[in-house]
């Protein structure tokens, strides 16, 4: 491994312009090489930027500032040994499997042929055989990810980027996937050097990767690098298995060493008016608190424990938790998930109880949702349009951040009874329809 | 696109021998060579001098309208091909270039609400002295006159699908690095098809509704009738014969039958596979003639060539290489270009402000243009009274045809056939009709400019009803929700987009079938609604050309206006509130 790398990145940076003339950063500080052999995995939630990164790698955007260089030459635009998965599968629906698979040859001007050839080949190796004339719409969606893999391998790419290639799929057909690609790699079949796996499912990343890269957002940014060294083929009820998934369970709720202001920023998002609130249902909160107060929790639980009882991704489970945190309804740390005593006397009150703890809690700690009422309570009219609150916002994120902030502070102030909210003329205010 | 079933074709190097040629073989020689056969006679006509017309003038013997429908078709097949390549440039400009795009646009917008006969009028002229004293030249203006009344809605509908393309799909293209003109016809073009190939039949329809005027010229002192169907009615009105009127409407249907079976049909049922959201349950168009050019080799083998010429312009074409384009990219801020490109929109709106001004308002009035606007409003009263009535009837049949699916099945497809069907083609009927009563005809002519655009409102609403889900209805029936309350909170909200879609189509028909309707002749009777259609008309066939500007001017801005005040704001309403996803 100590030959040059495939792919080098080196301090890169991406922000997007905002119309107002700033400029909302996205990823910072990214350094990251791919050596032949490796598969590389983006371990974050969504919002912390790894799809942009694999995006810069794959030449689809640009990056702000830093270098991007595969083979040590400069990446502009899509390199040619350079091919990707997505997450959706992105077929063309109109081509066959066979036609999907040899698109990218055609575009390379491959003589007819060889382009014969080479897709054959590679629809062979996926198990795809017999399928060749079928479209996508007859397809499963496994399947379809197949002609995927099969499209991306065809052109012999040095580098195989793979955008959650797995997220989209069932349990059962995502394990099949994985499995049947663990094995071509492993057995050295397919015409790849390194791989880099963009992911949530922390599982995934254990079982996948020789190098796990741990993300942290706001902006996108490296938190850790976790080196696995568990020989293939991994076996999740594996020890040791177990043991690393925990860690990096602590490792992503971990509160940053130092003080660095940032970190604090993440560990209590509710600090400031310009956080970004995550669309979290008041039935989803109440129901995690009542999970995690019931036993075998009693009030601690551990989170992969709990992720796979209540078989939500991190995805799904962290903004809730987070949640929780930011409320003080409980505290993350070490991997664990910890309710505070508000948080179970929540668990214990009736409706009419927990609405009044949380509209305590929501004006305390939810600033935004603070300055909301206090806005409508200064007012005469008590009334104030969505729009003079989405502005306020948009100076410190971006517009559809804004939209899933004020909604989620419009669905919170609603269950808490804070204030209520007109869709029809976008107008919140005090009055409670009768 | 050819690989995979030439290869599997090559395998049974026999097959050939095997069957010497299937019956859809047979089916599709005949079709092919009668197509030839037909072009090649067609197209020897054109260049026969335009005096040529006068020696054999249009006769009204019903043995001669398979001709005239022949040539009539071919007419409007050629004004949909021209519509085709307009689309694909003009539609692709404004959807790649964001400069382009900012005029092109809302240029597009303008085009679209100028009425068709005002086309006409203005251009006549300019296409007669393309080919002097050819029926090439006149040919050249019908057929302009035809394209105006399809181009558009096609262009708009290439640009919205361009403008909508799947991020993913789009990376995609972007990382199996297709080169620009690969990526056009492997990717953007497939994916606008099926909406291109829907409102292609639209404006086929609207084609239809034109050809009489785009046939029988007459501005001021020029006048053709080129042999075709059009003129055949027209000259059947002058001489007052319903005999031949009725011959006329039995060729209209025979050759939408026909088109419609062996173009259209087809088409959909081939365009089908171009969906990229997939409905399961949805029902896969069928096509005898599709199932036809499948299943004979002959028409497979032409396939398979126009396949491979398509992938050999790709490779032909040559590809700038990634470095070149990146480092192209990196001179990116061309403000210098933008100001050029700023300098021309003002400069040809400023131009265009002083043709307006020099011809408007030297040669006409404010006395004048005050009336025509009062015109305006008169026929834009019409409009929505016609639109408002045309709901109250249609709606609730909609409604109860949509809930039953059998019965949707059969109106369906007859409302469909309806609003292709040339309206126009009753007009002869309700002058002699309106003539022989001593009628009010500021009111019963009325009626005509809503007779093709109301079917809109009643397949729309029978889309909204069939699509509203079941479970809807069942938790209505079971709450017990009945009666007016049914009507109110469980119908007429479901159907409102539909509805609005509907409507938004019938009001800018109505708008335009203002200048057919709103004057309308039989021998030498001349009936008149007081309207701004019928100014219009008045001003084409005196050839008054600041008459015509004004009053095409006049209703464009109408139908921008009301567009963009009433019908917009409308329909975004309804989708956000009433959308039920």
């Amino acid at each position: 491994m100590n030959s040059s790398p495939l792919l080098q990145c080196t301090d890169v940076r991406k922000a997007f312009p905002k119309p107002d003339g700033g400029e909302l950063l996205v990823l910072e500080g990214m350094n990251l090489e791919l050596h032949a052999g490796q598969i590389v995995g983006l371990l974050g939630r969504s919002g912390s930027g790894k799809s942009t990164l694999l995006r810069l790698i794959a030449g689809l955007s640009e990056p702000s500032a830093g270098q991007l260089s595969y083979l040590g030459a400069p990446i502009f635009g899509p390199a040619a040994g350079i091919a990707m998965v997505f997450q959706s599968f992105a077929l063309f629906p109109w081509l066959t499997v066979f036609e999907n698979v040899a698109l990218g040859l055609e575009a390379q001007r491959m003589a007819k042929p060889e382009i014969r050839k080479r897709s054959l080949a590679a629809i062979d190796l996926i198990g795809l055989d017999g399928f060749e004339s079928a479209y996508p719409r007859e397809l499963s969606g496994g399947m379809r990810q197949r002609v995927g893999f099969a499209r991306a391998l065809v052109v012999h790419p040095n580098i195989l980027l793979m955008d959650e290639p797995f997220s989209a799929l069932d349990v059962l057909t995502a394990e099949t996937l994985r499995t049947d690609f663990l094995d071509l790699w492993s057995e050295g079949r397919m015409p790849i050097k390194g791989v880099i796996l963009v992911t949530h499912n922390i599982e995934e990343a254990v079982l996948m990767c020789d190098r796990i890269l741990v993300f942290g957002s706001n902006p996108g940014r490296i938190l850790s690098e976790i080196k696995v060294t568990l020989p293939q083929p991994r076996n999740r009820l594996d020890p040791s298995f177990r043991e690393l998934v925990e860690r990096i369970y602590v490792e992503m709720t971990a509160r940053p060493k130092g003080a660095a202001a940032v970190g604090r920023q993440e560990r209590f998002p509710g600090l400031g008016i310009g956080s970004v609130l995550p669309p979290v249902s008041s039935n989803l909160f109440a129901g995690l608190i009542e999970a995690v107060a019931a036993s075998p929790f009693n009030g601690t639980a551990d989170l992969p424990k709990i992720a796979s009882d209540l078989q939500m991704e991190i995805d799904e489970l962290f903004p809730v938790a987070e949640t929780l945190q930011m409320l003080r309804f409980a505290e993350l740390e070490g991997g664990d998930l910890k309710l505070t005593e508000e948080g179970l006397a929540f668990a214990q009150a009736d409706l009419d109880e927990r609405k009044r703890i949380f509209l305590r809690h929501l004006l305390t700690y939810v600033p935004l949702a603070a300055h909301i009422r206090r806005v409508l309570d200064e007012r005469e009219s008590h009334q104030a349009r969505k729009s003079r609150f989405i502005d306020e916002l948009e100076d410190f994120m971006n517009e559809d951040a804004a939209e899933q902030t004020l909604s989620a502070v419009v669905q919170w102030g609603r269950y808490a009874e804070a204030y209520a909210y007109q869709d029809d003329n976008a107008m919140f205010s005090l009055e409670n329809p009768t | 696109m050819a690989l995979t079933d030439s290869t599997i074709r090559r395998s049974q190097p026999f097959g050939f021998l095997r069957d010497l040629a299937t019956r859809w073989d047979v089916i599709a020689f005949i079709v092919v060579i009668g197509l030839i056969a037909f072009l090649g006679e067609a197209a020897r006509n054109l260049f026969i001098p335009l005096a040529q017309l006068d020696v054999t003038p249009i006769s009204l013997d019903p043995i001669h309208l398979p001709e005239y429908a022949a040539r009539t078709t071919l007419r409007m097949l050629a004004a949909l091909a021209l519509s085709m390549l307009f689309t694909l440039t003009y539609a692709t400009w404004a959807a790649k270039s964001e400069r382009a795009g900012k005029f092109l646009v809302p240029l597009l917008d303008i085009l679209q609400s100028v009425p068709i006969l005002g086309f006409i009028s203005i251009t006549v002229v300019f296409f007669m002295s393309l080919a002097p004293g050819r029926v090439l030249g006149a040919e050249f203006a019908s057929i302009f006159a035809i394209f105006t009344s399809q181009a558009w809605n096609m262009a708009f509908s290439f640009y919205q699908s361009l403008r909508t393309i799947p991020n993913e799909l789009s990376e995609a293209a972007d990382s199996f690095r297709l080169s620009p003109w690969m990526r056009f016809w492997q990717l953007e073009v497939p994916f606008g098809l099926p909406a291109l190939v829907w409102n292609m039949m639209m404006s086929m329809s609207g084609g239809w509704f034109f050809v009489v005027a785009s046939e029988s010229i007459s501005v001021g002192h020029t006048t053709v009738a080129l042999p075709g169907v059009g003129s055949y009615i027209a000259l059947a009105i002058e001489q007052k014969n319903l005999v031949a009127i009725g011959w006329a409407i039995g060729a209209m249907l025979l050759v939408i039958l026909l088109y419609d079976q062996l173009l259209f049909r087809p088409l959909v049922a081939w365009v089908d596979r171009f969906r990229v959201e997939q409905e399961p349950g949805v029902r896969v168009p069928q096509s005898w003639a599709l199932t036809m050019m499948r299943r004979s080799r002959l028409i497979q083998g032409g396939k398979l060539a126009f396949q491979s010429f398509v992938l050999w312009t790709s490779r032909a074409v040559p590809r700038r290489d990634a470095a070149a384009a990146a480092a192209a990219a990196m001179q990116a801020p061309l403000r210098r270009l933008d100001l050029l490109w700023l300098a021309l929109i003002v400069a040809a709106v400023v131009l265009g402000l002083w043709h307006i001004v020099a011809v408007v308002v030297t040669h006409t009035s404010p006395h004048e243009a005050l009336y025509v606007s009062g015109l305006a409003l008169i026929t834009m009263f019409r409009v929505f009274f016609l639109i408002g009535l045309a709901s109250l009837v249609w709606v609730p049949i909609g409604v109860w045809v949509g809930l039953r699916p059998r019965a949707a099945q059969i109106v369906q497809p007859i409302a469909q056939f309806m609003a292709a069907f040339p309206a126009n083609l009753l007009f002869p009927l309700a002058v002699f009709g309106i003539v022989s009563w001593k009628l009010n005809p500021d009111i019963w002519l009325s009626p005509l400019m809503i007779l093709g655009t109301q079917w809109y409102i009643l397949f729309n609403v029978i889309a909204g009803a069939s699509a509203l889900p079941a479970e809807l209805r069942y938790a209505s029936e079971n709450f017990g929700v009945k009666g007016w309350l049914w009507w109110r909170k469980v119908a007429l909200p479901g159907v409102l987009p539909f509805y609005v879609t509907g409507a938004i189509t019938a009001s800018g028909g109505s708008w335009n079938a203002a200048i057919v309707a709103e004057i309308a002749t039989w021998g030498s009777t001349t009936i008149e609604a007081k309207g701004l259609g019928s100014y219009i008309a008045d001003a084409t066939t005196a050839g008054d050309f600041h008459r015509i500007v004004l009053g095409i001017g006049t209703m464009s801005l109408f139908v921008v206006l009301i567009n963009r005040i009433f019908w917009r704001p409308l329909y975004y309403y309804a989708e956000r509130k009433y959308r039920l996803t």
